[in-house]
């Protein structure tokens, strides 16, 4: 089994359930918003405001964001232990992809806290 | 160097030739390895799984971009108005736009992974095939996306 220090669960397993289930809760609200909107033409601050407001959209909206942290992380993760190696970077690969990964992980914290701000501050 | 056919790493650990189990046979096999993509010509299906990433990444960056937007059309009337009049501009659009096209093709592509999990589409045609489908119905989907905004 491969063991990996960096990656979500230690389980490639794991990593690709994950990924998979929060594929599913993202294709849903990204479905949903871009739907609500095309069937609200000229919506306005009120109609806006209200849908947030509901206590099902912010639990939608936080389960989103909860899926999209994880998502964001999986796939990066996937991307960077991919294609930062020692045959593109040479011996300073090791370094230049976990300061990278920190920086994925360090962002995607940043949006996160955002996001639930956003949501109740409402 | 050992050559010949090539044994799958299979959870028996069944015997393979050589003597090894084929988990050790794969792993200790000598056979010259090429994953420098940039040396290796891609097919079609490479690209749609490269497309899948950068559309990726560009999504993760754009967050930011919509999570900014939200933040200011619920924070006031005010806000809402000035995000909706700045939706107006052609620059804005143009980066919505870039966006949504990114999801559209992020999305279809993300679908297709899903049927393959269910094991359709898995045989090289059935995966030459899924990558032409992504690429036509996400075309078509930003398409449809540009003349919506505009």
């Amino acid at each position: 089994m491969v063991t990996n220090v960096t990656n979500f669960s230690r389980s490639g397993l794991y990593d690709w359930m994950a990924q998979r289930v929060s594929a599913v809760v993202l294709a849903a609200y990204a479905l949903f918003l871009l739907g609500y909107v095309l069937a609200n033409p000229g919506m306005g601050y009120t109609e806006w405001q209200g849908l947030f407001a509901n206590s099902w959209m912010r639990i939608f909206s936080l389960m989103s964001l909860v899926a999209l942290s994880a998502h964001a992380w999986v796939g990066l993760w996937t991307i960077t232990t991919d294609y930062l190696t020692p045959m593109t970077l040479g011996s300073w690969a090791t370094g230049i992809r976990f300061l990278a990964q920190a920086l994925c992980g360090m962002i995607m914290f940043v949006l996160f806290v955002w996001g639930v701000q956003i949501l109740w501050g409402i | 160097m050992v050559t010949g056919t090539y044994c799958k790493c299979l959870p028996d650990n069944s015997p393979c030739s050589l003597g090894l189990s084929k988990c050790e046979y794969a792993v200790n096999s000598q056979r010259p390895v090429n994953l420098d993509l940039r040396t290796i010509k891609l097919p079609l299906t490479a690209y749609s799984s490269i497309l899948h990433r950068i559309s990726g990444v560009i999504l993760f960056f754009g967050i930011a971009v919509l999570l900014y937007g939200l933040d200011k059309s619920l924070a006031s009337e005010q806000g809402f108005a000035e995000v909706k009049e700045c939706l107006a501009s052609p620059l804005a659009k143009l980066v919505v736009w870039g966006l949504l096209s990114g999801l559209m093709y992020h999305l279809t592509a993300g679908i297709r992974h899903l049927i393959m999990d269910l094991g359709i589409g898995e045989t090289l045609e059935g995966g030459k095939l899924g990558a032409q489908i992504v690429f036509i119905v996400s075309a078509i989907l930003i398409v449809l996306t540009g003349v919506w905004i505009w």
